[in-house]
């Protein structure tokens, strides 16, 4: 399959970067909800439109209301998310908590599915334990009782949590800490009794939440997939919620240079443009290559994602590495040559270049920064 | 597709019979490869039956047309071959800078009577040729060069030196880029043709840091260049005093292949053959060149993305025309970063200069040669500059 985007691609790359452009951008969207100090961090009402344009069900079977498209779909709109610096439970709720639904029985696909699509309850997902990603280890556990089971323990960084409707929690049903066996994912309703939000608002203005669960009792219906075995279910999303992280990397990256390049070509320092002078140029150039290449990795990983169902192959969960630590490092690059390169005014809350380095600084901690992602490529190559 | 097919199986019967088993041994270094040419020699049987092998078949020029010599193979069909010879290993049957840069530019640019004689030398491997482009003052402002013809009716008489001319004293003909109009940069310059053996060229060979000597000084005191060869064989390509656009158009061919575009183990990750290396010298590989290779190997295998991106782009013209460029730059910086790796892993055994372990110091002859990568064929600087101006249409790039 060809690295670029097939006709049905490229139009829907039309359509979601002249939405996002128009509904989600800087002023409508992330300044908007920042300025009024808004404690859910997103807007609802682009929100549902997202969902009218169908984007919500993107990665969700047709048989199940979604529009069985791919990871290379789910990017495109990813991509311009990150651009537009959006604030949305796409990644979580449409990407992640999807990709984990889809592997729920029909009863629990029945149950949460429409409401995903529709844009009517929005998901958040609760991996984390410790300030850094480790999801080999996993403490929170989750006892048999009656029906059901009792879970108890704490998830950190829950993207969006305090404004969820439902919660996929990934606990420990049997073995040790660190086991990949005796892995079992929940859903679990945000208001479950038993369950404590502290909110914190990040660096760039979205919300997350320590959350608590202090025996919550939940019905045995709770579980998606199977009991102990969902590491299966886990790696699935990790894999797709990480080649996610990474297509809106690069619209991170991609956006913060934009604005950088032009920025150059307009600022006039010493009788001259900036952009004439060649140390600045050269920073550019080699900027505009990193991202180049970003988001040529980040296309193979999608494919290959795309080619296996999700499921993953060796190639496929190297190739997602790669690319989360690729655009890591590039998106990284480009806000700090952004902010750099605008001067005193890069520094401002005025200006949007500061926004980027923000939003990039969040975005590197989800599901696993440049330097663990880098480590697992040595560790998939046996080193 | 199922022609391609037949034709993959065909080829792979067709190899499996004619390649020898040590012609599916990697080339260890640039005299290990067949050149051609009037001085040419095989090192062994196999290399000789190999090559009449692939003569006899068009393979030497596979997706030249027949009448010049190749085997007019469609592109699909040359990628089959190419994946069916990099399958068993099997080396190129003859290399050289005929079939790699002067062909491409009388296929694009010659006359008809250029290709029948030129290309057909090439393929048969008959004639070796060398490239005369650099001059001591022009090196990445190659424009500037100052090698003069004289305009003497029929001929010119040629004054002048090149340097950084590839095996130029091992070489038959040169490709030569003279300055034929000194009023005009830009359009005063010729793209021409002329034997090595004519009276008044002499050839130094530069001895570079890593002990070898693929380089020479070229000299012309009064080189006679005959103006035509004959009917429909002019001495020059494209036109008098446009070779500058041939010049243009052959930098583009070099970089892309410079750049390793399509892969190659140059862009592959290293990390694990490192790590066994180190083993079998009693050596692990310390955590922070672990760390090292682990971000080197992150960069090559999104660069080998971006190989295969730039290509599929090619072929259907979304590539933007100057990407090679950027191609060029990123892939130079990563086989001296990876070369730069493979030093610091090898620890003291790399630094062997001529030991029968090292195949004759080949570690920290690599080393030092790779450091030519990002100088050769536009330097790192001049790429930068490049995309500056044309991708991000800087100012006053």
């Amino acid at each position: 399959m060809p690295l670029y985007h097939n006709d049905d691609q490229a139009m829907l790359a039309d359509t979601a970067r002249g939405f996002m452009a128009e509904e989600g951008n800087i002023t409508k969207q992330l300044r908007h909800w920042r300025d009024r100090n808004c404690k859910d961090g997103f807007g609802h009402g682009l929100w549902k439109q997202m969902a009218e344009m169908g984007f919500t069900g993107m990665l969700v079977g047709e048989d199940d209301g979604g529009l069985g498209m791919g990871h290379v779909e789910a990017g495109i709109v990813l991509e311009e998310i990150g651009r537009n610096l959006t604030p949305s439970p796409f990644l979580t709720s449409s990407v992640l908590a999807a990709t984990a639904l889809k592997h729920g029985s029909a009863d629990v696909k029945g149950r949460y599915l429409p409401g995903l699509i529709a844009g009517d309850s929005v998901f958040a997902v609760a991996i984390d334990e410790t300030a850094k990603h480790r999801p080999s280890r996993i403490t929170t556990r989750a006892e048999r009782s009656g029906n059901g089971f009792r879970l108890s323990g704490s998830k950190s960084f829950v993207v969006y949590g305090g404004s969820a409707d439902m919660i996929v929690v990934a606990a420990r049903t049997s073995g040790s800490d660190d086991d990949d066996d005796g892995i079992t994912l929940f859903a679990v309703p945000k208001d479950a009794s038993g369950m404590s939000h502290d909110a914190v608002r990040l660096v760039d203005s979205s919300m997350a939440t320590h959350t608590k669960f202090d025996n919550v009792e939940l019905d045995g219906d709770a579980v998606i997939g199977e009991v102990d075995g969902g590491r299966e279910v886990l790696n699935a999303m990790l894999l797709a919620g990480r080649v996610g992280a990474a297509a809106e990397g690069v619209g991170v990256a991609s956006g913060a240079m934009d604005m950088t390049v032009d920025y150059l070509k307009q600022r006039k320092q010493f009788g001259r443009l900036i952009g004439e002078f060649q140390a600045l140029q050269h920073r550019a150039s080699h900027l505009y290559s990193e991202v180049e290449i970003a988001r040529a990795v980040t296309i193979k990983a999608q494919q290959l994602l795309d080619a296996n169902d999700g499921a993953g192959s060796e190639k496929a969960e190297l190739m997602v590495a790669v690319a989360k630590a690729k655009v890591g490092r590039t998106a990284g690059l480009a806000v700090r040559e952004g902010v750099q390169m605008h001067g005193g005014i890069g520094m401002t809350d005025e200006y949007d270049i500061g926004l980027y380095m923000k939003r990039d600084r969040a975005l590197q901690e989800f599901l696993g920064d440049a330097n663990y992602h880098t480590n697992r490529v040595a560790e998939l190559n046996g080193y | 597709m199922a022609d391609l097919e037949t034709f993959r199986s065909e080829t792979r019967a067709w190899l499996e019979a004619n390649c020898p088993a040590e012609m599916r041994e990697p080339v260890r270094d640039e005299d290990d490869a067949y050149w051609g040419g009037r001085r040419a020699k095989f090192k062994n049987d196999a290399q000789k039956a190999w090559f009449e092998a692939c003569l006899a078949k068009g393979y030497t020029v596979p997706a030249w047309p027949q009448a010049y010599g190749g085997a007019g193979l469609n592109p699909a069909e040359a990628k089959v071959l190419r994946e069916e010879m990099s399958r068993i290993n099997a080396r190129p049957p003859l290399s050289s800078f005929g079939i790699w840069m002067l062909g491409p530019a009388l296929l694009h640019f010659g006359t008809e009577g250029q290709k029948q004689r030129f290309l057909n030398e090439i393929a048969r491997g008959e004639i070796r040729w060398c490239q005369g482009y650099s001059e001591p003052g022009s090196g990445s402002d190659l424009v500037s060069l100052q090698t003069f013809g004289e305009d003497k009716g029929d001929s010119w008489v040629v004054n002048g030196q090149k340097i950084w001319t590839s095996y130029a004293d091992h070489a038959d003909w040169i490709f030569c880029l003279v300055r034929t109009d000194k009023a005009d940069k830009y359009q005063g310059i010729t793209f021409m043709l002329f034997d090595m053996a004519s009276i008044g060229v002499s050839t130094k060979p530069i001895l570079l840091i890593s002990g070898n000597s693929p380089f020479c000084e070229t000299f012309f005191d009064n080189v006679s260049v005959p103006k035509s060869y004959g009917d429909d064989c002019p001495a020059y390509v494209g036109q008098i005093n446009r070779g500058w656009d041939v010049a243009k158009y052959l930098l583009g061919h070099e970089r892309e292949m410079i750049s390793g575009a399509g892969g190659g183990d140059r862009t592959a990750a290293i990390g694990a053959v490192m790590k066994r290396a180190a083993a079998r010298t009693g050596d692990e590989l310390d955590p922070v060149l672990r760390a090292e290779l682990a971000m080197f190997d992150v960069d090559a295998l999104a660069y080998t993305a971006m190989g295969e991106k730039f290509l599929d782009e090619i072929k259907v013209g979304k590539a933007h025309p100057a990407q090679p460029n950027m191609m060029k730059y990123v892939g130079t910086e990563l086989n001296k970063r990876r070369h730069e790796l493979m030093m610091a892993a090898g620890g003291s055994r790399s630094l062997e200069w001529d030991s029968e372990e090292t195949g004759g110091g080949k570690p920290s002859r690599g080393w030092l040669r790779t450091k030519a990568n990002s100088i050769e064929g536009g330097t790192s600087e001049v790429m930068l500059n490049v995309i500056a101006k044309r991708i991000l249409d800087l100012p006053g790039a």
